[in-house]
């Protein structure tokens, strides 16, 4: 199956919550939309489920337009940031809702259930009351819970968002495993760069409504193209040589003698495996990674790799 | 999926239950609580204008009620207010079991009906002698006013209560250690932060005390009138309907008043939080105790004496005032025990109603679209501050002639019972329906869950202890109504327990006077054990007041 957002918009009142948004997602595939918080991807995903109707735009699904079929019509799985578990169940009785309202018989249920608990991590939790768990296991739980109906697609709403960051990593880790073993397709939806690194095949970069950039993720990081994706990525130093735009990584320095770009450090911090310099040169305050130790004052020039450099667009 | 003609035939069923869920709510309020109410207008003001209105107003006897029905109302709300607000510090600072314990027990007096409680108070009174000489309280303002602060005790501890373990205490950590006092701290830290809450119970308060009927009539004497009574003296005593409804107007358009006074006071206070902080420190042992002391003599000594009255004969003990329930008494055109039974049917048949009506109306209320929802919220807060007097005498003066004519019919009753009642199950359904967390509801859409389903699947059993609450509470009504009951047609066959003890606690004489107490203790009884199921049946955090 495949998805496709069409020219997308949603406003609500005065504020363009998506603004003319398309995205096309193939079977297989996790796609991770990146963005700070308020930036529409969470209002991105809500169309898709079918829970938002975009004002304006098509969402089509196989090619076929999907806009009257109601969220329970659309063969979809979606993880909240806060989880969702129905309060008047058990575990097993939240697993199993998307089949029950299937009609899957019982007996299969019971076996489906413990499948994805095992999946999961979470052997065994069936009966228990899902006001005792942990915040992972809750999330643990209604993550089964989305896949337990063998969802097409499974919409994840910074599903790790109110964990603590050890739980976070552990899951971001465990997340494409499961994802692979039930070969879902999934949209994941994050603010955190980190966690969109080690998820993505395909990433998404919106800010204000707007998608600014579509790609894998190593590519969008080595050539964000532009001023706003490159300051989401991460990156501290843009800036301007000659005509040029560009966007120097923060790896791309040695400490050498013969180095082109002369430095006063203004900080230095030891990282363990680096070390963290902040220096003051000819083309503004530059941050770099380097291997070698510097005092704060020192005047040290470095090395730069060309192939570590990227053009940005000056109109972004 | 559905096929065409499945999901036409679903949208069919959809829409009707979408009327359904409107209709029943929109024609049970129509036709016993809007109509009844517009037949009190056009007796009062329609046949002769505004002249005898004036004239009823402009007499010093209708000037001397208003005035009293205010103060009265006043002095209840300040005096429950001082006597109560340390017992709601002490269910703050309470959690678990114990928290449970006392707000249920505090509840009690709440619930009980008028007539029960005037009884516990005249049975006081004889007991330990103020029934004359100089210490008299019987028959005077200071039995009403005893009997408002033990009833509406309840109102501030567990308003004021609730929302005060509500608060963030580290605020007032925060004070002591920048170094005030525990007094000051109280005074300028927790006092300002509590006055939404104050401000609320005490409208309630007010509220209850301005329309209160039963106790007026019992314990303050044939001299002393509020509104409520006077209405019942001229329509019912001296068969005055027009004075009556006039009467009824203006009480009518000063609880609407003070309602709309309320409202836009709880609009502009923030919500209580709800969240459970670290429980604070526990309260110093002296005053819990000194706390708990108030309660037992408040609340507890006027039951107790109730249950020792029921049992006094002669000069010994006996069950003999309770085998007499069973037996007829010209006063009364059936047996107490009767009266009983009946109650408990209309009881069953009103709480059955007014879940119905309410829950359906709660639905609409949350999840219908917002033009409809601001109708039915108001639709069904005004019965609420209606007085139980003002419903009784509308459905009296209305229904008595086609198109609707149940004079004569056995279902008026329950029909006013649960007009009375359905708001307490829309008031506590309302919030647990809010609560409900949209997201659950979105995850069960996404999970293949019709909106139909959503509905029966995860509102309905969510919310279906709010709507056990509900259905208790207003069982617990019906089971005490009086105003309102007072005022409709008597038969033996609809004689109800309130009415029957009314009738034995005034007539004069030691027999009926036994017999009307152990006939309290019996429905205090009934109304007692359906608190303490309601009380369960809440389970933890989830609060009508």
């Amino acid at each position: 199956m495949s998805w496709e957002l069409e020219s997308v918009s949603v406003r609500f009142g005065d504020l363009l919550a998506v603004d003319n948004a398309s995205l096309s997602i193939s079977e297989g595939e996790l796609v991770v939309i990146l963005g700070p918080s308020g930036c529409g991807k969470s209002t991105m995903l809500r169309v898709v489920a079918g829970l938002q109707q975009p004002d304006s735009g098509r969402v089509l699904i196989d090619g076929a337009d999907a806009v009257a079929l109601l969220p329970h019509q659309r063969s979809i799985g979606l993880m909240f940031q806060q989880h969702t578990l129905f309060p008047h169940h058990d575990v097993a009785g939240n697993v199993e809702f998307g089949l029950r309202m299937a009609g899957v018989a019982p007996a299969q249920r019971a076996q489906r259930v413990r499948d994805l608990l095992v999946l999961v991590g979470l052997g065994g939790f069936e009966s228990r009351d899902v006001a005792t768990l942990s915040g992972g296991e809750a999330q643990r739980v209604a993550l089964a819970r989305s896949l337990a109906p063998n969802p097409a697609l499974l919409l994840l709403d910074e599903p790790f968002g109110s964990l603590d960051r050890g739980l976070r990593d552990r899951l971001t880790d465990e997340l494409p495993q499961v994802l692979a073993e039930a070969g879902t397709t999934a949209i994941h939806v994050t603010h955190d760069h980190d966690e969109a690194f080690s998820l993505a095949d395909r990433l998404v970069v919106m800010e204000a409504g707007r998608i600014l950039r579509i790609g894998p993720p190593g590519e969008v990081w080595a050539d964000p193209g532009t001023v706003p994706v490159a300051e989401f990525m991460g990156h501290h130093n843009i800036v301007t040589r000659g005509s040029r735009l560009e966007v120097i990584r923060r790896d791309a320095a040695t400490v050498a003698a013969d180095g082109e770009l002369e430095g006063v450090v203004t900080a230095s911090r030891f990282r363990g495996d680096h070390h963290d310099l902040t220096l003051d040169t000819a083309l503004g305050e530059l941050r770099f990674r380097v291997g070698e130790a510097a005092r704060v004052g020192e005047r040290v020039r470095l090395r730069i790799d060309p192939s570590r450099v990227a053009l940005l667009n000056p109109v972004s | 999926m559905d096929g065409p003609v499945g999901r036409n035939s679903s949208r069919i069923a959809a829409f009707a239950a979408r009327w359904a869920a409107v209709g029943v709510p929109a024609v049970f309020l129509a036709a016993f609580f809007v109509y009844p109410v517009t037949a009190i207008l056009w007796r009062g003001l329609a046949e002769e204008g505004l002249g005898p209105m004036s004239d009823l107003f402009a007499s010093p006897r209708t000037r001397g009620v208003v005035w009293f029905t205010v103060w009265q109302a006043l002095a209840s709300t300040v005096i429950t207010l001082v006597v109560a607000l340390p017992a709601a510090a002490l269910v703050s600072r309470l959690r678990g079991r114990r928290r449970h314990l006392i707000r249920g027990l505090v509840t009690v007096p709440f619930v009980l009906p008028t007539v029960v409680v005037a009884g516990a108070f005249e049975g006081v009174f004889f007991r330990l002698g103020l029934d004359q000489g100089d210490l008299r309280l019987r028959h005077t303002v200071w039995a009403i006013l005893l009997a408002h602060v033990f009833f509406n005790y309840a109102v501030v501890v567990r308003i004021v209560g609730s929302f005060w373990s509500g608060l963030d205490h580290h605020l007032e950590e925060q004070a002591r250690v920048l170094g005030a006092g525990p007094l000051r701290t109280f005074w300028a830290v927790t006092l300002p932060r509590l006055r939404p809450a104050i401000a609320s119970a005490c409208a309630i308060v007010f509220l209850f005390s301005f329309t209160s009927f039963g106790v007026v009539l019992l314990l303050g004497g044939p001299r002393r009138a509020t509104l409520e009574t006077e209405i019942y003296r001229q329509a019912v005593t001296r068969g005055d309907i027009r004075s009556a409804a006039a009467l009824a107007l203006l009480q009518l358009l000063a609880v609407l008043a003070l309602i709309a006074a309320a409202t836009r006071l709880e609009r502009r206070s923030p919500a209580p939080t709800g969240v459970a902080h670290r429980p604070p420190k526990p309260m110093r042992r002296e005053f819990a105790w000194a706390n708990l002391a108030v309660m037992t003599v408040l609340l507890g000594s006027p039951t107790a004496i109730l249950v020792e009255r029921s049992l006094a004969v002669g000069d010994g003990y006996g069950f003999d005032h309770y085998r007499a329930l069973t037996e007829r008494v010209p006063q009364l055109p059936a047996s107490a025990a009767t009266a009983l039974s009946t109650s408990l049917v209309f009881a069953t048949a009103a709480a059955a109603m007014a879940l119905t009506v309410g829950a359906l109306t709660a639905f609409v209320v949350v999840h219908g679209r917002l033009s409809l929802r601001r109708i039915f919220d108001l639709g069904l807060t005004l019965p609420l501050g209606t007085s139980a007097v003002t419903i009784g005498f509308g459905i009296l003066i209305a229904l008595d002639e086609p198109p609707l004519d149940l004079r004569t019919s056995w279902w008026i009753i329950p029909i006013a019972h649960a007009l009375v009642g359905t708001p307490f199950v829309v008031r506590t359904m309302v919030p647990v329906l809010r609560r409900i967390d949209p997201q659950i509801r979105e995850a069960a859409a996404v999970l293949g869950a019709s909106p139909g389903r959503v509905r029966r699947l995860i509102d309905l059993p969510i919310a279906g202890r709010g709507m056990l609450v509900g259905a208790g509470f207003a069982f617990a009504v019906s089971l005490g109504e009086f105003g309102a009951t007072s005022f409709l047609p008597r038969r033996p066959e609809t004689l109800t327990a309130p009415l029957a003890l009314f009738r034995l606690l005034s007539t004069p004489g030691e027999l009926l006077r036994g017999q009307a107490m152990a006939l309290a203790v019996v429905l205090m009884g009934i109304v007692a054990l359906s608190v303490v199921a309601i009380e369960a049946a809440r389970g933890t955090g989830q609060d009508f007041l």
